[in-house]
Protein backbone atom coordinates (compact mmCIF):
# COMPACT_ATOMS: atom_id res chain seq x y z
CA UNK A 1 0.00 0.00 0.00
CA UNK A 2 1.48 3.28 -1.06
CA UNK A 3 -0.23 6.39 0.21
CA UNK A 4 2.01 9.39 0.75
CA UNK A 5 -0.61 11.70 2.19
CA UNK A 6 0.01 13.20 5.59
CA UNK A 7 -2.66 15.06 7.49
CA UNK A 8 -1.04 18.44 8.01
CA UNK A 9 1.81 20.70 6.99
CA UNK A 10 2.96 20.49 10.60
CA UNK A 11 3.30 16.71 10.36
CA UNK A 12 4.92 16.96 6.94
CA UNK A 13 7.86 19.07 8.15
CA UNK A 14 8.16 17.65 11.69
CA UNK A 15 11.53 15.90 11.16
CA UNK A 16 13.41 18.75 9.46
CA UNK A 17 16.46 19.08 11.68
CA UNK A 18 18.81 21.89 12.68
CA UNK A 19 21.49 22.35 10.05
CA UNK A 20 19.52 20.62 7.28
CA UNK A 21 19.81 21.62 3.65
CA UNK A 22 16.34 22.46 2.34
CA UNK A 23 15.48 23.10 -1.29
CA UNK A 24 12.45 25.35 -1.66
CA UNK A 25 10.62 25.48 -4.98
CA UNK A 26 9.39 28.68 -6.56
CA UNK A 27 10.51 31.53 -8.77
CA UNK A 28 9.33 34.67 -7.11
CA UNK A 29 5.88 33.77 -5.81
CA UNK A 30 5.12 31.30 -8.62
CA UNK A 31 5.35 27.86 -7.07
CA UNK A 32 6.33 29.06 -3.62
CA UNK A 33 5.11 26.51 -1.01
CA UNK A 34 4.16 29.17 1.52
CA UNK A 35 2.17 26.95 3.89
CA UNK A 36 5.01 24.41 4.14
CA UNK A 37 7.48 27.22 4.82
CA UNK A 38 5.23 28.66 7.52
CA UNK A 39 4.95 25.21 9.09
CA UNK A 40 8.75 25.04 9.09
CA UNK A 41 8.92 28.40 10.86
CA UNK A 42 6.50 27.09 13.51
CA UNK A 43 8.51 23.88 13.82
CA UNK A 44 11.64 25.80 14.78
CA UNK A 45 14.54 24.16 12.90
CA UNK A 46 17.49 26.52 12.60
CA UNK A 47 20.91 26.76 10.99
CA UNK A 48 19.35 25.80 7.67
CA UNK A 49 20.97 26.00 4.27
CA UNK A 50 18.20 26.97 1.86
CA UNK A 51 18.30 26.58 -1.91
CA UNK A 52 15.89 28.80 -3.82
CA UNK A 53 16.22 31.05 -6.85
CA UNK A 54 15.41 34.13 -4.77
CA UNK A 55 15.10 35.14 -1.13
CA UNK A 56 11.39 35.79 -0.84
CA UNK A 57 9.53 39.07 -0.52
CA UNK A 58 7.91 41.02 2.26
CA UNK A 59 7.79 39.16 5.57
CA UNK A 60 5.98 35.99 4.55
CA UNK A 61 7.06 32.63 3.19
CA UNK A 62 10.80 32.31 2.56
CA UNK A 63 11.47 35.90 3.63
CA UNK A 64 9.78 35.17 6.96
CA UNK A 65 11.94 32.05 7.46
CA UNK A 66 15.03 34.17 6.82
CA UNK A 67 13.75 36.97 9.07
CA UNK A 68 13.18 34.46 11.88
CA UNK A 69 16.92 33.80 11.81
CA UNK A 70 16.61 30.17 10.77
CA UNK A 71 18.69 30.38 7.61
CA UNK A 72 22.44 30.46 7.98
CA UNK A 73 23.14 30.18 4.27
CA UNK A 74 21.25 30.91 1.06
CA UNK A 75 22.19 29.29 -2.23
CA UNK A 76 20.49 31.30 -4.96
CA UNK A 77 20.86 33.20 -8.23
CA UNK A 78 18.97 36.39 -7.58
CA UNK A 79 18.61 37.56 -3.97
CA UNK A 80 17.22 40.95 -5.01
CA UNK A 81 13.54 41.26 -5.84
CA UNK A 82 10.90 43.90 -5.41
CA UNK A 83 9.80 43.95 -1.75
CA UNK A 84 12.84 41.90 -0.80
CA UNK A 85 14.37 43.62 2.22
CA UNK A 86 14.77 40.89 4.80
CA UNK A 87 17.67 39.06 3.20
CA UNK A 88 19.76 42.16 2.33
CA UNK A 89 19.70 43.28 5.97
CA UNK A 90 20.80 39.92 7.36
CA UNK A 91 23.40 39.52 4.60
CA UNK A 92 24.94 42.92 5.26
CA UNK A 93 25.09 42.21 8.98
CA UNK A 94 26.83 38.90 8.29
CA UNK A 95 24.07 36.79 9.86
CA UNK A 96 23.23 34.93 6.66
CA UNK A 97 25.81 33.92 4.07
CA UNK A 98 25.23 33.71 0.35
CA UNK A 99 26.44 31.35 -2.34
CA UNK A 100 25.58 33.12 -5.58
CA UNK A 101 25.06 30.70 -8.47
CA UNK A 102 24.09 31.52 -12.07
CA UNK A 103 20.49 30.43 -12.55
CA UNK A 104 21.18 27.77 -15.18
CA UNK A 105 24.10 26.42 -13.19
CA UNK A 106 21.83 26.26 -10.13
CA UNK A 107 19.19 24.29 -12.05
CA UNK A 108 21.80 21.97 -13.54
CA UNK A 109 23.56 21.44 -10.22
CA UNK A 110 20.23 20.34 -8.73
CA UNK A 111 19.48 18.16 -11.76
CA UNK A 112 22.94 16.57 -11.52
CA UNK A 113 22.53 16.01 -7.79
CA UNK A 114 19.26 14.23 -8.41
CA UNK A 115 20.82 12.11 -11.14
CA UNK A 116 23.77 10.94 -9.07
CA UNK A 117 26.23 13.07 -11.04
CA UNK A 118 28.81 14.57 -8.66
CA UNK A 119 30.09 17.32 -10.97
CA UNK A 120 30.02 18.61 -14.53
CA UNK A 121 31.65 21.23 -16.72
CA UNK A 122 29.85 24.29 -18.08
CA UNK A 123 30.81 27.40 -20.05
CA UNK A 124 28.66 29.58 -17.79
CA UNK A 125 30.74 31.97 -15.63
CA UNK A 126 34.03 31.42 -17.48
CA UNK A 127 36.07 34.63 -17.24
CA UNK A 128 33.79 36.16 -14.62
CA UNK A 129 34.17 36.66 -10.85
CA UNK A 130 31.92 33.64 -10.26
CA UNK A 131 34.59 31.38 -11.76
CA UNK A 132 36.84 32.10 -8.76
CA UNK A 133 38.04 28.99 -6.98
CA UNK A 134 36.66 26.59 -9.57
CA UNK A 135 38.62 24.20 -11.73
CA UNK A 136 38.86 25.29 -15.37
CA UNK A 137 39.29 22.81 -18.19
CA UNK A 138 39.52 23.20 -21.95
CA UNK A 139 37.52 20.96 -24.29
CA UNK A 140 38.18 21.57 -27.97
CA UNK A 141 39.05 25.24 -27.99
CA UNK A 142 36.59 26.34 -25.35
CA UNK A 143 36.96 26.83 -21.64
CA UNK A 144 34.63 25.38 -19.03
CA UNK A 145 34.38 25.44 -15.25
CA UNK A 146 33.69 22.54 -12.94
CA UNK A 147 30.46 22.75 -10.99
CA UNK A 148 29.29 20.30 -8.35
CA UNK A 149 25.95 18.54 -8.14
CA UNK A 150 23.68 19.74 -5.36
CA UNK A 151 21.58 17.53 -3.12
CA UNK A 152 19.45 18.29 -0.08
CA UNK A 153 17.98 16.66 2.97
CA UNK A 154 14.52 17.99 2.18
CA UNK A 155 12.66 19.67 -0.65
CA UNK A 156 9.49 21.72 -0.12
CA UNK A 157 7.52 22.14 -3.31
CA UNK A 158 4.07 23.10 -4.52
CA UNK A 159 2.10 21.14 -7.11
CA UNK A 160 -1.24 21.86 -8.74
CA UNK A 161 -2.47 18.32 -8.35
CA UNK A 162 -1.15 14.98 -7.10
CA UNK A 163 -2.29 11.41 -6.85
CA UNK A 164 -1.57 9.70 -3.58
CA UNK A 165 1.33 7.76 -5.07
CA UNK A 166 3.01 11.15 -5.48
CA UNK A 167 2.64 11.69 -9.21
CA UNK A 168 2.50 15.44 -9.79
CA UNK A 169 1.34 18.04 -12.27
CA UNK A 170 2.04 21.74 -11.94
CA UNK A 171 0.47 25.09 -12.76
CA UNK A 172 2.14 27.03 -15.60
CA UNK A 173 5.41 28.71 -14.58
CA UNK A 174 4.93 27.55 -10.98
CA UNK A 175 6.69 24.36 -12.12
CA UNK A 176 10.15 26.01 -12.31
CA UNK A 177 12.60 24.29 -9.94
CA UNK A 178 10.14 21.83 -8.32
CA UNK A 179 10.67 18.77 -10.56
CA UNK A 180 14.47 18.87 -10.27
CA UNK A 181 14.38 19.62 -6.55
CA UNK A 182 12.10 16.62 -6.04
CA UNK A 183 14.82 14.41 -7.55
CA UNK A 184 17.67 15.92 -5.52
CA UNK A 185 16.26 15.77 -2.00
CA UNK A 186 16.32 12.75 0.25
CA UNK A 187 12.82 13.65 1.44
CA UNK A 188 10.49 15.57 -0.87
CA UNK A 189 7.45 17.19 0.69
CA UNK A 190 4.66 18.44 -1.56
CA UNK A 191 1.78 20.79 -0.90
CA UNK A 192 -1.02 20.54 -3.39
CA UNK A 193 -4.55 21.81 -3.82
CA UNK A 194 -6.05 18.36 -4.20
CA UNK A 195 -5.12 14.69 -4.27
CA UNK A 196 -6.72 12.15 -6.59
CA UNK A 197 -6.50 8.38 -6.84
CA UNK A 198 -3.82 6.69 -8.94
CA UNK A 199 -5.08 6.38 -12.49
CA UNK A 200 -6.92 9.67 -12.49
CA UNK A 201 -3.94 11.61 -13.83
CA UNK A 202 -3.08 10.95 -17.47
CA UNK A 203 0.27 9.09 -17.37
CA UNK A 204 1.32 11.03 -20.50
CA UNK A 205 0.92 14.31 -18.66
CA UNK A 206 2.52 13.51 -15.30
CA UNK A 207 5.52 15.83 -14.85
CA UNK A 208 7.06 14.40 -11.69
CA UNK A 209 6.78 10.67 -11.05
CA UNK A 210 5.79 9.51 -7.60
CA UNK A 211 9.14 7.84 -7.00
CA UNK A 212 10.58 11.30 -6.31
CA UNK A 213 7.91 12.25 -3.78
CA UNK A 214 7.71 11.23 -0.12
CA UNK A 215 4.94 13.25 1.53
CA UNK A 216 1.88 15.04 0.25
CA UNK A 217 -0.21 17.50 2.19
CA UNK A 218 -3.38 19.13 0.90
CA UNK A 219 -3.51 22.91 1.10
CA UNK A 220 -6.72 23.57 -0.75
CA UNK A 221 -6.57 27.34 -0.62
CA UNK A 222 -2.90 28.31 -0.74
CA UNK A 223 -2.05 31.90 0.09
CA UNK A 224 -0.59 34.13 -2.56
CA UNK A 225 2.66 35.80 -1.57
CA UNK A 226 1.95 39.07 -3.37
CA UNK A 227 -1.47 39.36 -1.71
CA UNK A 228 -0.02 38.75 1.74
CA UNK A 229 2.71 41.32 1.06
CA UNK A 230 0.16 43.84 -0.23
CA UNK A 231 -1.84 43.38 2.99
CA UNK A 232 1.29 43.94 5.06
CA UNK A 233 1.15 40.47 6.62
CA UNK A 234 4.16 39.47 8.67
CA UNK A 235 4.47 35.79 9.58
CA UNK A 236 4.08 34.49 12.21
CA UNK B 1 22.65 72.74 -21.55
CA UNK B 2 23.23 72.42 -25.24
CA UNK B 3 19.97 70.75 -26.10
CA UNK B 4 21.63 67.38 -26.63
CA UNK B 5 18.91 65.72 -24.59
CA UNK B 6 16.70 65.78 -27.66
CA UNK B 7 19.28 64.02 -29.85
CA UNK B 8 18.96 60.32 -30.38
CA UNK B 9 16.32 57.64 -30.13
CA UNK B 10 13.76 57.05 -27.41
CA UNK B 11 13.62 53.72 -25.60
CA UNK B 12 10.80 52.55 -27.83
CA UNK B 13 12.71 53.61 -30.94
CA UNK B 14 15.75 51.66 -29.75
CA UNK B 15 13.56 48.60 -29.22
CA UNK B 16 11.98 49.16 -32.62
CA UNK B 17 15.39 49.30 -34.31
CA UNK B 18 16.54 46.12 -32.53
CA UNK B 19 13.32 44.36 -33.56
CA UNK B 20 14.13 44.90 -37.23
CA UNK B 21 17.06 42.47 -36.87
CA UNK B 22 15.08 39.59 -35.37
CA UNK B 23 14.75 36.99 -38.12
CA UNK B 24 11.51 35.25 -38.98
CA UNK B 25 11.24 31.89 -37.28
CA UNK B 26 13.67 32.57 -34.47
CA UNK B 27 13.51 31.56 -30.82
CA UNK B 28 14.37 34.61 -28.77
CA UNK B 29 15.05 35.42 -25.13
CA UNK B 30 14.56 39.04 -24.08
CA UNK B 31 16.18 40.52 -21.00
CA UNK B 32 14.43 42.71 -18.46
CA UNK B 33 13.98 46.42 -19.21
CA UNK B 34 14.18 47.98 -22.67
CA UNK B 35 14.66 44.54 -24.31
CA UNK B 36 11.15 43.58 -23.15
CA UNK B 37 9.76 46.33 -25.41
CA UNK B 38 11.15 44.64 -28.52
CA UNK B 39 8.13 42.31 -28.72
CA UNK B 40 5.83 45.14 -29.71
CA UNK B 41 7.91 46.09 -32.74
CA UNK B 42 8.76 42.88 -34.56
CA UNK B 43 7.70 43.54 -38.18
CA UNK B 44 4.45 41.97 -39.29
CA UNK B 45 4.76 38.70 -41.12
CA UNK B 46 7.59 37.40 -38.95
CA UNK B 47 6.83 34.61 -36.52
CA UNK B 48 9.04 34.79 -33.45
CA UNK B 49 8.76 32.59 -30.37
CA UNK B 50 9.77 34.11 -27.06
CA UNK B 51 11.42 32.15 -24.29
CA UNK B 52 11.41 33.16 -20.66
CA UNK B 53 13.90 31.28 -18.55
CA UNK B 54 11.48 30.54 -15.73
CA UNK B 55 9.86 27.88 -17.86
CA UNK B 56 7.81 29.11 -20.79
CA UNK B 57 8.35 28.99 -24.54
CA UNK B 58 5.69 30.97 -26.36
CA UNK B 59 5.43 33.95 -24.04
CA UNK B 60 2.73 36.45 -24.97
CA UNK B 61 2.08 40.02 -23.84
CA UNK B 62 1.16 40.98 -20.29
CA UNK B 63 -2.54 40.62 -19.48
CA UNK B 64 -4.67 43.59 -18.50
CA UNK B 65 -3.92 44.98 -15.06
CA UNK B 66 -5.55 42.90 -12.35
CA UNK B 67 -6.08 39.87 -14.59
CA UNK B 68 -3.93 36.89 -15.50
CA UNK B 69 -2.45 34.16 -13.33
CA UNK B 70 0.08 35.05 -10.62
CA UNK B 71 1.82 31.79 -11.48
CA UNK B 72 2.20 32.73 -15.15
CA UNK B 73 5.05 35.22 -15.05
CA UNK B 74 8.22 36.18 -16.89
CA UNK B 75 11.79 36.34 -15.66
CA UNK B 76 11.12 39.86 -14.40
CA UNK B 77 8.31 38.32 -12.31
CA UNK B 78 5.62 40.23 -14.19
CA UNK B 79 2.42 38.51 -15.27
CA UNK B 80 2.42 37.43 -18.91
CA UNK B 81 0.29 35.24 -21.15
CA UNK B 82 1.03 32.07 -23.08
CA UNK B 83 0.37 32.09 -26.85
CA UNK B 84 -1.23 29.23 -28.77
CA UNK B 85 1.43 26.53 -29.11
CA UNK B 86 3.23 27.54 -25.93
CA UNK B 87 4.83 24.98 -23.64
CA UNK B 88 5.84 24.89 -19.99
CA UNK B 89 8.90 23.08 -18.68
CA UNK B 90 11.07 22.93 -15.58
CA UNK B 91 14.13 25.04 -14.95
CA UNK B 92 16.75 22.48 -15.95
CA UNK B 93 15.05 22.00 -19.33
CA UNK B 94 14.70 25.75 -19.71
CA UNK B 95 18.43 26.17 -19.33
CA UNK B 96 19.09 23.23 -21.63
CA UNK B 97 17.46 25.47 -24.24
CA UNK B 98 19.83 28.29 -23.30
CA UNK B 99 23.07 26.48 -22.48
CA UNK B 100 22.63 23.87 -25.19
CA UNK B 101 22.56 26.52 -27.90
CA UNK B 102 18.91 26.07 -28.86
CA UNK B 103 17.88 29.71 -28.38
CA UNK B 104 18.86 31.67 -31.49
CA UNK B 105 19.07 35.19 -30.18
CA UNK B 106 19.15 37.01 -26.88
CA UNK B 107 18.61 40.74 -26.39
CA UNK B 108 20.02 42.06 -23.12
CA UNK B 109 20.67 45.27 -21.27
CA UNK B 110 24.17 46.36 -20.29
CA UNK B 111 26.13 48.35 -17.76
CA UNK B 112 29.24 48.25 -19.98
CA UNK B 113 30.29 46.64 -23.25
CA UNK B 114 33.96 46.43 -24.18
CA UNK B 115 35.33 46.69 -27.71
CA UNK B 116 36.20 42.97 -27.64
CA UNK B 117 32.60 42.03 -26.85
CA UNK B 118 33.00 41.57 -23.10
CA UNK B 119 29.75 42.32 -21.31
CA UNK B 120 29.13 43.61 -17.78
CA UNK B 121 25.45 43.70 -16.87
CA UNK B 122 24.93 42.14 -13.45
CA UNK B 123 26.90 44.09 -10.87
CA UNK B 124 28.67 47.40 -10.38
CA UNK B 125 30.93 45.68 -7.89
CA UNK B 126 29.89 48.11 -5.15
CA UNK B 127 30.91 46.69 -1.80
CA UNK B 128 27.53 47.10 -0.13
CA UNK B 129 25.57 45.77 -3.10
CA UNK B 130 23.74 42.46 -2.86
CA UNK B 131 25.15 40.46 -5.75
CA UNK B 132 22.47 39.02 -8.05
CA UNK B 133 23.19 37.35 -11.37
CA UNK B 134 20.05 35.47 -12.41
CA UNK B 135 20.35 33.85 -15.82
CA UNK B 136 22.57 36.46 -17.49
CA UNK B 137 25.78 34.41 -17.45
CA UNK B 138 23.99 31.35 -18.83
CA UNK B 139 22.45 33.37 -21.64
CA UNK B 140 25.70 34.92 -22.85
CA UNK B 141 27.55 31.61 -22.56
CA UNK B 142 24.95 29.57 -24.38
CA UNK B 143 23.13 31.73 -26.92
CA UNK B 144 24.87 32.11 -30.26
CA UNK B 145 23.87 35.70 -31.02
CA UNK B 146 23.84 38.32 -28.28
CA UNK B 147 22.39 41.75 -28.96
CA UNK B 148 22.53 44.55 -26.42
CA UNK B 149 20.18 47.51 -26.06
CA UNK B 150 21.49 50.29 -23.88
CA UNK B 151 21.70 54.03 -23.53
CA UNK B 152 24.99 55.14 -25.05
CA UNK B 153 26.14 56.76 -21.80
CA UNK B 154 25.22 56.61 -18.14
CA UNK B 155 22.94 59.23 -16.60
CA UNK B 156 26.02 61.19 -15.60
CA UNK B 157 27.41 61.02 -19.13
CA UNK B 158 30.03 58.31 -18.69
CA UNK B 159 30.54 56.06 -21.73
CA UNK B 160 29.06 52.57 -21.48
CA UNK B 161 30.95 51.39 -24.56
CA UNK B 162 34.52 51.12 -23.35
CA UNK B 163 37.99 49.72 -24.13
CA UNK B 164 37.68 47.25 -21.29
CA UNK B 165 34.99 46.79 -18.67
CA UNK B 166 35.65 48.03 -15.17
CA UNK B 167 32.57 46.31 -13.75
CA UNK B 168 32.49 42.55 -13.06
CA UNK B 169 32.01 40.60 -16.29
CA UNK B 170 28.97 38.59 -17.28
CA UNK B 171 30.89 36.92 -20.09
CA UNK B 172 33.91 37.45 -22.33
CA UNK B 173 33.74 38.23 -26.04
CA UNK B 174 30.02 37.53 -26.19
CA UNK B 175 28.34 40.65 -27.61
CA UNK B 176 27.67 40.80 -31.36
CA UNK B 177 25.71 44.01 -31.84
CA UNK B 178 24.76 47.03 -29.72
CA UNK B 179 21.73 49.28 -30.18
CA UNK B 180 22.04 52.58 -28.37
CA UNK B 181 20.06 55.78 -28.47
CA UNK B 182 22.78 57.17 -30.74
CA UNK B 183 23.88 54.33 -33.03
CA UNK B 184 23.92 50.70 -34.06
CA UNK B 185 27.39 49.28 -33.48
CA UNK B 186 28.86 45.88 -34.24
CA UNK B 187 31.62 44.22 -32.26
CA UNK B 188 34.19 43.34 -34.92
CA UNK B 189 37.75 42.05 -35.09
CA UNK B 190 38.85 45.70 -35.18
CA UNK B 191 36.65 46.75 -32.26
CA UNK B 192 33.49 48.84 -32.37
CA UNK B 193 32.21 49.14 -35.95
CA UNK B 194 29.56 51.79 -36.51
CA UNK B 195 26.73 50.43 -38.63
CA UNK B 196 24.19 53.19 -38.37
CA UNK B 197 23.83 56.62 -36.78
CA UNK B 198 20.64 57.96 -35.23
CA UNK B 199 19.15 61.08 -36.81
CA UNK B 200 21.13 64.17 -35.84
CA UNK B 201 24.17 62.18 -34.73
CA UNK B 202 27.50 62.31 -36.58
CA UNK B 203 30.63 60.26 -36.00
CA UNK B 204 32.46 62.96 -34.03
CA UNK B 205 29.51 63.38 -31.69
CA UNK B 206 29.38 59.60 -31.22
CA UNK B 207 33.12 59.26 -30.68
CA UNK B 208 33.02 61.97 -27.98
CA UNK B 209 30.57 59.83 -26.05
CA UNK B 210 32.32 56.49 -26.55
CA UNK B 211 35.13 55.14 -24.39
CA UNK B 212 36.93 53.29 -27.18
CA UNK B 213 37.90 54.05 -30.76
CA UNK B 214 35.10 53.72 -33.29
CA UNK B 215 35.51 52.33 -36.77
CA UNK B 216 33.01 53.38 -39.39
CA UNK B 217 32.16 51.48 -42.51
CA UNK B 218 32.24 53.69 -45.61
CA UNK B 219 28.53 53.16 -46.08
CA UNK B 220 27.48 53.97 -42.52
CA UNK B 221 23.95 55.22 -42.72
CA UNK B 222 21.89 57.66 -40.78
CA UNK B 223 19.27 55.83 -38.79
CA UNK B 224 15.90 55.07 -40.26
CA UNK B 225 14.37 53.50 -37.19
CA UNK B 226 13.16 56.69 -35.62
CA UNK B 227 9.65 56.09 -36.85
CA UNK B 228 7.09 58.68 -36.07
Amino acid sequence: MIDKRVTSAEEAVADIFDGATVMVGGFGEAGSPIELIHALIDQGAAGLTVVNNNTGSGEVGLAALIKAGRVSKMICSYPRTANSTVFPELYRSGKTSLELVPQGTLAERIRAGGAGIPAFYTATSVGTPLEAGKERRTFGEENFVLEHGLTADFALIKAKLADYHGNLVFNKTARNFAPVMATAARTTIVQTVDVVSPGELDPECIVTSGIFVDRIVIVDQPALESELVARGVSYP
Amino acid sequence: MTGTATVGLTRDQMAQRAALDIPDGSYVNLGIGIPERVVAFVPEGREVIYHTENGLLGMGPSPDEGTGDPELINAGKRRVTAVAGASFFHHADSFVMIRGGHIDLCVLGALQVAQNGDLANWSTGALDAIPAVGGAMDLVAGVETIHVITQHTTRSGEPKLVESCTYPLTGTGVVDRIYTNLAVIDVTEEGFGVVELAPGVDLDYLQDRTGARLHAASDVSEGVAGGT
